[in-house]
């Protein structure tokens, strides 16, 4: 728990010494949901009248995220019984069990002389009277997102034990147009869909499939085009480059990064044939793991770099399989009704994220890489495409509810609750998650 | 600007297909599509001789195509072989590419929605390479065709029926350079 607070708080202070409290609050991820967790977020006090807009923001954004991560309920401000002066005086922890709190997250923003301001946070749990944790960071004003996304990533790692999601972006594609002939562009934003930016024009050719590096500073994607083959791009976030990833005769597809960052698998089409392949990013050689007259393509790493998961056709209808990261021991790990496909493989190794499709509905689950313990999760006339929260709790992909309805995305927990749309500037697809921002 | 030629010319003969195709509605949905003559809009005489007398396309042209051979042929689900119709087609196909041995074409492979895009990519290279192959075994030099796959992306009829995807799911052979 320590070791995870450190690296989460990695250059940011801590605000005096944080008692290491036992917290009497806990919250169980993993178990399916039972309440969410009433929490009293008051507006951030400001220390001086510049900053009190931006105090008011941060505190909207705390609630939220802590919302929408389903594990918590904010209390209406109206209910509040205790005024706080000051976030470094005890709280009356009465005032707050009184209007059934559970925990206390008390807060304020400082300005400071260089422009900046100094955000300070305490975590209150006021069943236990006592304080969970504090945080304090300085940031440029303009980065007041950011800040309040990592107060409630602290929050929620207060109170689960695991790492927040919160101060993370999703790349994913911005639809367009009419289906028959629709523009596709690579967009970023927010995880909770805040800034929406287009990195691609849709001009000269469509984007699909975009996947983040684990370093978070490049993408990956398809680029389709109108008369030649699709091809996979590299695309820098920072400096708005892109390259193709090598030039082919076939079509190279559905590219995903290695853990490590080094390599880009993808699928690589050869007169028809499509195999799974992986690319050094340094050497720019490619290697070509599977050679099967089936379609093999959708390739997913396991973090440990030792397995791919991916999604083949030769045993008739596609389904998923596992194989050693350097192509041996190829084994099929679904056998169920209907297809599989777009496996993914969760940050945390535990579980393989996949759409399924059965008769005329499509599903998205988790299954062991083992191939033990399918599930479920969600039901639509299409929901395609898993992308997992990089903390491994919760799955982002996208879904049209009713045919020739639009196309947006979703996230849902992995124990199946707190299904939830995301806001998109249009209709929207293929999302990624980032890894956690540096 | 070819782009935009190119896709504009996918829409009219998406409608042609429509028009065409009107008449089989209601047949079993896994049954591939049959194959239908994409017919072109007969021209009209623009020498303002008062007589509105149509005339056959441009030989050579990709109208032509598509009124002597049709440029479509089409698929059962998650199948990639050819249909009986398929073969047909692609047999006149192969005969009018031979009347135009300057003609260099495109096999563009399409599927239908009801799946992953990314493995309805590699199902439309299947199709388009399907289609190539049997027109290589009919005797078309491989040096004049290319293949590219649009996956679902670029569906003919947007409509989310079985008769749509049925339609959807197609090898549509594009002229590169005519023969006109």
């Amino acid at each position: 728990m320590r070791e995870l607070l450190t690296g989460l708080l990695a250059g940011l202070a801590l605000l005096g010494a944080a008692a290491p409290a036992k917290a009497q609050v806990e919250i169980d991820i993993t178990r399916g949901r039972t309440d969410p967790l009433p929490v009293a977020v008051p507006d951030y006090l400001a220390g001086s009248a510049e900053v009190s807009e931006v105090a008011g923001q941060i505190t909207e954004v705390i609630e939220a995220d802590l919302e929408r991560s389903g594990l918590f309920a904010p209390i209406d401000e109206r209910a509040f019984i205790q005024q706080l002066d000051s976030i470094n005086v005890k709280p009356r922890f009465a005032d707050w069990r009184a209007i059934n709190a559970r925990v206390l997250v008390a807060g304020e923003v400082e300005p400071l002389a260089d422009g900046r301001v100094q955000v300070n946070t305490r975590l209150w749990d006021v069943t236990g009277n006592q304080q969970l944790g504090s945080i304090a960071f300085k940031t440029p004003r303009e980065n007041w997102r950011r800040a309040a996304h990592k107060v409630a990533d602290f929050v929620y790692s207060q109170l689960t034990g695991e790492e927040g999601y919160f101060d993370t972006r999703v790349v994913f594609v911005a639809e367009t147009g009419p289906k028959e002939d629709r523009t596709k562009r690579l967009m970023i934003m927010d995880q909770d869909g805040a800034n929406p930016q287009a990195l691609t024009d849709g001009l000269n050719y469509d984007v699909l499939t975009p996947r983040f590096s684990p370093a978070g500073q490049q993408i990956t994607y398809l680029a389709l085009f109108e008369n030649r083959p699709a091809q996979v791009y590299l695309f820098n976030i920072e400096t708005g480059e892109q390259e193709a990833l090598g030039t082919y005769r076939g079509m190279t597809f559905a590219p995903r990064f290695s853990p490590d960052g080094e390599s880009v698998l993808f699928a690589v089409e050869q007169n028809g044939n499509s195999d799974v392949a992986v690319m050094d990013l340094r050497t720019r050689r490619l290697r070509t793991l599977t050679d099967n007259p089936a379609i093999d393509t959708s390739p997913s790493m396991s973090p440990d770099g030792g397995q791919i998961t991916f999604a083949s056709d030769r045993g008739g209808s596609q389904q998923i399989y596992v194989m050693d990261a350097d192509g041996t021991n190829q084994r099929r790990i679904t056998f169920g009704d209907g297809t599989y496909g777009t496996p993914v493989w969760s940050p945390r190794g535990d579980l393989i994220a996949f759409t399924r499709q059965y008769k005329s509905r499509f599903y998205i689950g988790v299954v062991r890489p083992d191939g033990t313990g399918e599930r479920l999760l969600t039901e639509s006339y299409l929901d395609e495409g898993p992308t997992w929260s990089p903390n491994g709790r919760v799955l982002m992909f996208h879904r049209e509810e009713r045919p020739g309805g639009p196309v947006s995305l979703y996230s849902i927990d992995l124990t199946g609750q707190n299904l939830r749309p995301v806001e998109t500037p249009t209709e929207a697809s293929d999302p990624a998650w980032s890894p956690p921002l540096k | 600007m070819m782009q935009t030629t190119l896709k504009r010319a996918g829409l009219a003969i998406a409608l042609g297909a429509l028009a065409a195709c009107a008449s089989t509605q209601g047949e079993d949905t896994d049954a591939p599509f049959e194959d239908g003559m994409d017919v072109a809009r007969p021209m009209s005489d623009e020498g303002g001789s008062g007589m509105n007398t149509p005339v056959g396309p441009e030989p050579g042209s990709m109208e032509d195509l598509i009124e002597s051979a049709g440029n479509r042929v089409y698929f059962g689900y998650n199948q990639y072989n050819l249909t009986n119709e398929g073969q047909a087609t692609l047999a006149r196909q192969a005969a009018w590419l031979k009347e135009y041995p300057e003609v260099r074409l495109r096999l563009i492979g399409n599927a239908d929605e009801r799946g992953t895009r990314e493995y309805n990519l590699a199902l439309g290279a299947r199709r388009a390479n399907a289609a190539k192959d049997y027109l290589v075994s009919l005797g078309i030099d491989p040096s004049r065709i290319t293949t590219i796959s649009y996956g679902k992306e670029r569906p003919v009829d947007p409509r989310s029926t079985p008769e749509a995807w049925a339609k959807n799911r197609n090898a549509t052979t594009m002229l590169v350079t005519t023969g006109v």
